[in-house]
């Protein structure tokens, strides 16, 4: 997953905090709340359009806030703020660059025709277009990658609730995994995109205060700025772009190429247009004009969550004190593991625990908790849609009543979790595992949108080509990351085309090129192929396809004019901080 | 006869009436409210209670609890009155 950081193998045992009454009230109202959300919706959750696609009724907005919460968990929040301290506001690449363009393309291009197909999944859109090969290629790695990383959630949560408050590993695993379970379970998706709405005003009202105060601790942004550069020596760490000339001269290793190519371009179109587990909460919108505003609202919000991680993580570099007055210096886990220092992935709750005191504590704790929950039953939902649709009902069971996939629905939750707590432990035995399932994603993610970008923009690509073209840039994927861990260095400059890439870079470079190769692949191998009549292709293809009118009759009810102020505000904002 | 009639026609519409309020969905936005609510309740008096016996945190004298909870009460009333069950919304 590209968003994604490896947060737990770098916190410490040392415990920083403790709650009080007040906060335990608090975390406690959240959990009454979710819980009761569950019960209440499992009335209104009896069909499997109901329990997998909420019964696509959800409003542009409420499937906007949910389609960027699902990708607005806890080890992301931590993570990302642990790399602004790190390498500076390089990190919000990855919230602007790295997803708007990415999410209004999902809107204005791709939304019509997932939607006007009439998919349950992804996948679920790749056998209507390629047939069955690339529906089971891409359900069956999907499946099985979401229930590792809903586990990795799992015990990346229990993690941090030992790290920063004590809190039994054991204990936390299983109530985060059972309150989860009951919920989703009960309610189907529509339970999860109602608890990630909730997580999306949690996170803001727990974590929005850290930048504020911390602003006014520091003087505003002018003074934060010279704060920096003082203390870290070099005005490198609040530039955007100016520092991406070269590999050297920008604290992440990473030339702008990188950042434009690899990420803006293929990664995160990756994730965001092709990864189920956010495109499935767009699939839920009520009509075709609510598909494509949804991520153009989401794409507004996105913009702004820069303020809440990357903000604390560069004031951390200006205001974070040791007890003794000094400047407190955070290093990387290992080291943090040898000094007894603080990790830069613990930036976040050693920013909360500056500024608020009980009951606001408890505030930005139950934001967290609701992050990782929220990140759980993204994934636990979307596993069980996509083992229900497109894995038992296409190759297990196909022709069985709605009610009996509605039952395979919330029984596949109730596995699904119980993998999840088995790959939480696993985890805890091996952690460097949790590299790897992260790593996982990224194998499958940038060849997937080389498949159904073709696939919706070509009408020439044929089943074979994108079979094919799937599988080779999953492997070449997979070759290219097995190089980089026994090549070490010297393989790392070879797909990074530069000797002074820093691992960040590989990522980038290896969505690049997978890509790239499926996308020759599919080309090379449906020209040698017989394609499709255009009569099979209505709904599914540009150029085959009649795209119905989204009912927008004013301006300011038509998608594309909200793209382009969205549009505006990136471009402007990148100028800004550039 | 009529007015028989037309007050079997006036209890069955009233059922329905019923049924159909008893079956409207309470909005995700009354779910926001009541929790922000609920929150802003909490933190209000402890705010308050910190006025004279301020946490040991950088910034307390802006009492961030005060004017956090305050704010919260606020937002989370005005979406639970604004979407509570039976506003048509």
């Amino acid at each position: 997953m590209p968003f994604a950081h490896p947060v737990i193998a770098t916190l410490l045992a040392s415990q920083l905090t403790n709650l009080s009454g007040i906060d335990i009230v608090i975390l406690a109202l959240y959990f009454v709340m979710v819980l009761f959300i569950g019960f209440y919706v499992k009335g209104g959750t009896n069909t499997s359009e109901e329990f997998f696609l909420a019964g696509r009724e959800m409003t542009a907005w409420i499937a906007g806030l949910s389609f960027v919460s699902a990708n607005l968990g806890s080890l992301e929040l931590m993570g990302w703020a642990g790399s602004a301290y790190q390498y500076g506001i390089l990190a919000t690449h990855w919230y602007w660059i790295g997803a708007i363009p990415a999410m209004l393309f999902l809107g204005i291009v791709m939304m019509p025709f997932y939607y006007i197909s009439k998919t349950h999944s992804v996948p679920g859109y790749l056998q209507l277009r390629f047939g069955e090969g690339a529906r089971g290629l891409a359900a069956i790695s999907f499946g099985f990658m979401t229930i590792l990383m809903s586990g990795v959630n799992m015990y990346a949560m229990a993690v941090v609730m030992q790290t920063v408050l004590g809190w039994n590993i054991t204990f936390s695993i299983w109530i985060g995994a059972i309150t989860v379970a009951i919920y989703v379970m009960l309610g189907g998706l529509r339970s999860a995109i109602i608890n990630e709405v909730l997580q999306f005003v949690l996170i803001w009202a727990g974590a929005a205060l850290i930048p504020i105060l911390g602003l006014i601790e520091a003087g505003g942004w002018t003074n934060l700025k010279a704060q920096i550069a003082h203390n870290v020596g070099s005005n490198d760490y609040t530039h955007l772009w100016s520092t991406l000339g070269t590999f050297k001269g920008n604290p992440m290793g990473i030339h702008w190429t990188g950042i434009v190519f690899g990420l803006g371009a293929i990664v995160s179109f990756g994730y965001w247009t092709t990864d189920f587990l956010v495109v499935q909460r767009v699939l839920s919108a009520k009509d075709l004009r609510a598909a494509k505003m949804a991520p153009v609202i989401g794409a507004a919000f996105k913009m702004a969550v820069p303020l809440i991680v990357i903000v604390p993580g560069l004031l951390a570099l200006a205001v974070l004190k040791n007890p003794d007055g000094s400047l407190m210096h955070l290093v990387p886990g290992d080291v943090a593991r040898a000094t007894g220092q603080h990790a830069y992935d613990e930036v976040l709750p050693l920013m909360l625990i500056r500024y608020c005191g009980p009951g606001l504590l408890g505030l930005g704790i139950t934001a967290l908790v609701a992050g990782f929950m929220s990140g759980m039953a993204g994934n636990v939902s979307a596993f069980s849609t996509v083992w229900t649709y497109d894995i038992y009902g296409a190759y297990i069971k196909k022709d069985a009543p709605d009610k009996h996939y509605v039952s395979m629905g919330r029984w596949s939750t109730v596995i699904g979790m119980l993998v999840s707590i088995g790959t939480a432990y696993l985890v805890a035995r091996a952690g460097s595992i949790m590299d790897y399932v992260q790593a996982l994603f990224s194998f499958f993610i940038s060849p997937l949108f080389g498949t159904v970008i073709l696939g919706m923009l070509w009408k020439r690509a044929t089943k074979q080509g994108g079979f094919w073209g799937l599988l080779a840039g999953t492997v070449s994927s997979i070759a290219m990351f097995t190089y980089v861990e026994l090549g070490g260095k010297a393989a790392l400059a070879h797909i990074a085309l530069s000797p002074d890439a820093q691992p960040m870079a590989e990522n980038m470079y290896r969505a690049l090129w997978s890509w790239m190769i499926c996308v020759i692949v599919t080309v090379v191998v449906s020209l040698m192929t017989k394609p499709k009549p255009d009569s099979e292709l209505d709904g599914l293809v540009y150029g085959a396809t009649v795209i119905p009118h989204d009912g927008a009759r004013t301006l300011f009810q038509k998608p594309i004019f909200w793209a382009g102020v969205v549009s505006v505000v990136f471009i402007g904002l990148n100028i800004l901080f550039w | 006869m009529e007015n028989k009639t037309a007050d079997i026609h006036h209890v069955h519409a009233s059922i329905e009436d019923r049924d159909v309020k008893h079956k409207e969905p309470l909005s995700l936005w009354f779910f926001v409210g009541v929790l922000c609510l609920g929150y802003g309740l909490v933190l209000t008096p402890v705010g308050i209670y910190e006025f004279s016996h301020p946490p040991s945190v950088v910034l307390a004298n802006l009492h961030a609890a005060f004017w956090w909870g305050l704010l919260m009460t606020i937002f989370g009333a005005f979406y639970t009155i604004r979407f509570r069950p039976g506003s048509g919304r």
